[in-house]
């Protein structure tokens, strides 16, 4: 199995000053967002990431890719990035310039959230596509207009498109330019961060089915992010659940669907509900843990309904228990 | 009579203007009929966004004048009430909205909005008196006044401040509740706690709920009626198993067959739906709405809007169904 991309002991989170403590000195918080992550990503596979909101998930993906904005800080840990041509990237030791003349599109790309916050409203989306074509493959606007047209009819966008300004496309295909436009390069990696939560059933298909079949022509890596169980079971071939910055468990996805094996996953998994079934299902009690002061031992541990003394002084390592299966609980392995 | 409903609306439309002077007219609810009886029920209006969906829980609530056609609430219409129909209506009926942080003032303590509900809505002016009433909707929603009391909103998590919501809303002893989104902000793990309470309040409080969602997974674990809704018009309504099982409006099968399940991978993956087109254009077709995008299109779809069907339990609007009774409006 080749390896794509290599996250070990990732440490880091939000450094914010609080203005309003009661004590005359500033005093700075962190958040502590994404905790000793390792994760190794496979080249040719969809990687799904897990988890409720403000799990750490979308701090873990801007780790990957680089993009560390304060009050994002990171404070350990490297990201290795292999490309195709063989080369080893170590994105965490370069400088943002470099992270955008070398590798940002060209090996690794991000579609964020919410796609209005990355297309220019004053630029018409033509020159979105010839932009990055003048940037990164250095011809001149007539040819990259040319080359768009092209690019365009291949992924099976409108032609009208190109000429439409960004607010007058519905989020469906705004969502899909963006898309194209990360893709265009073809990346070794592509970062994807809730990419459908914005749009409705139907069009959320189109969209995942669209990222699914470029990850299934280029052979690289596609990275999910979701807090909706349901997009990783149809998506992704490996995923991992997070809880409060911490990975829990790693597996293939039909393995953590059959039976998973962390408290907190098969909570996830067992309270889905489902067509055609009108099972009486749970959530948990409690909520998730303030990450400014996570609590000690297992960070689930005061929600877990399996909760030993251990559980609440000493964090579990997150270990291999089965063959591609690895789970952070003291329960296992037994 | 309609004494024996507790919820009718009867030919509601909502027009909407835009462009110059808002001379164009946008109908954001489309003639929509139905009703509900009057015992413990929950009726799920399900749609996508820009369906239409809570513009016409705005106008059941009595927030929005309909521009057309009335809602009775036990018989009595909802937007000419009577004098005293006001007060007992707003005990009668409350909402439950999408965003808890929305619903609480962010700058005054929790406890506060609930004590206000208690002095207005039920005129409670004695402190101790206002506290027990609070405190009792509390301890059924697994909180009491004590968690509650000298905290603001940003120190509960989303999941508990709506349910500190629903207690405040449980007050008044309402008979019918009308909640919108309740738990789409809501984490997935306390997601379930919720909509068990509203199952709960049902069977146990005898409250009939109006649930207005996107998800049609949570729609089918709680609710007995389902209404779909497109553009402004329902398509399929009816029991929820013969609704969602049942899928008898083309929409409602592309909805289903979107959802993304785990045990229907391989099915979701091959799919390739043709994506909505534009929302406004659609909006103001005169004939079936769906028409644009329908893989069951047929002439008759670009001509005339379709009638209401009778489909065994189920009624539809579609012209798939032609030669099934026809619904008619009851006056």
């Amino acid at each position: 199995m080749e390896v794509d991309l290599e996250a070990a002991a990732l440490e880091g989170g939000y450094l914010l000053s609080s203005m309003h403590t009661p004590s005359p000195k500033r005093h700075e918080v962190y958040v502590d967002a994404v905790s000793d992550v390792s994760l190794k990503l496979r080249r040719n596979e969809v990687f799904g990431i897990a988890g409720e909101s403000g799990c750490g998930k979308s701090t873990l993906i801007k780790m990957l890719y680089g993009y560390l904005e304060p009050p994002l800080v990171l404070r350990g840990g490297s990201v290795k990035l292999h490309t195709k041509e063989g080369e080893e990237v170590q994105i965490t030791s370069l400088t943002r310039k470099q992270l955008q003349k070398d590798v940002w599109w060209n090996h690794a790309s991000y579609v964020p959230q919410s796609s209005m916050n990355v297309l220019n409203p004053t630029m018409r989306i033509r020159d979105h596509f010839a932009e990055m074509f003048k940037m990164h493959a250095g011809i001149g606007r007539k040819e990259a207009y040319a080359e768009a047209r092209k690019y365009v009819e291949q992924v099976g966008l409108p032609m009208d498109v190109l000429s439409a300004f960004p607010h007058q496309l519905s989020g469906g295909m705004r969502q899909r330019v963006v898309i194209a436009i990360a893709l265009l390069l073809e990346p070794d990696l592509v970062l994807a961060d809730e990419p459908s939560s914005a749009l409705d059933v139907i069009n959320q298909q189109i969209v995942l089915n669209l990222l699914r079949e470029a990850q299934e022509a280029l052979r690289n890596t596609l990275v999910i992010v979701s807090h909706d169980m349901g997009i990783h079971g149809v998506m992704t071939h490996r995923m991992t659940v997070m809880y409060a910055g911490k990975l829990i468990e790693i597996g293939r996805t039909g393995d953590i669907f059959e039976k998973p094996i962390h408290p907190y996953t098969q909570v996830l998994i067992e309270s889905l509900p489902k067509l055609g079934d009108k099972k009486q299902r749970t959530g948990l009690g409690g909520h998730p843990p303030d990450l400014r002061s996570p609590p000690t031992g297992c960070r689930f541990h005061p929600r877990c309904p399996y909760a030993m003394p251990k559980c609440g002084k000493e964090p579990p390592e997150i270990q291999e228990v089965k063959s591609d299966r690895y789970v952070a609980c003291w329960r296992y392995p037994e | 009579m309609s004494g024996e409903f507790l919820l009718e609306v009867k030919d509601v439309s909502k027009i909407f203007g835009y462009g110059f002077l808002g001379r164009v007219k946008f109908p954001a609810v489309d003639h929509v009929s139905f009703s509900m009886e009057d015992e413990p029920k929950i009726l799920t209006i399900a749609g996508e966004s820009g369906c239409g969906k809570t513009t016409l829980s705005r106008i059941i609530l009595g927030m929005l004048e309909p521009s057309g056609g009335v809602v009775l609430y036990k018989g009595r219409n909802v937007h000419a009430p009577k004098s005293g129909d006001k007060a007992w209506f707003s005990k009668q009926v409350q909402a439950i909205f999408q965003d808890p942080y929305d619903t609480f003032n962010p700058l005054k303590k929790t406890e506060t909005y609930l004590y206000e509900t208690a002095r207005n809505l039920l005129r409670l002016k004695d402190y101790k008196e206002a506290s027990k009433r609070i405190d009792e909707p509390l301890n059924f929603i697994g909180l009491s006044l004590d968690d509650v009391k000298n905290k603001y909103p940003n120190e509960f998590s989303g999941g508990e401040l709506q349910r500190i919501s629903i207690a405040r809303a449980l007050m008044p002893e309402p008979k019918l509740m009308v909640a919108d989104e309740p738990v789409s902000m809501v984490d997935a793990s306390l997601r379930m706690n919720i909509l068990n309470m509203f199952k709960d309040l049902k069977e146990k409080g005898g409250i009939s709920f109006v649930y207005i969602t996107h998800d049609l997974a949570t729609a089918y674990y709680i609710s007995d009626e389902i209404a779909v809704m497109y553009r402004g018009v329902i398509v399929e309504m009816g029991p929820a198993e013969d609704v969602l099982i049942g899928k008898h409006h083309p929409y409602t099968k592309g909805l289903v067959e979107a959802l993304p399940e785990y045990s229907k991978r391989e099915e979701w993956l091959r799919k390739r739906a043709k994506p909505p087109g534009m929302e406004v254009k659609e909006f103001l077709t005169p004939y079936c709405k769906y028409s644009d995008i329908c893989p069951n299109r047929m002439e008759k779809c670009v001509t005339e809007r379709p009638p209401i069907y009778n489909v065994d339990k189920v009624k539809v609007a579609c012209w798939l169904y032609d030669g099934y009774p026809v619904e008619t409006l009851q006056e």
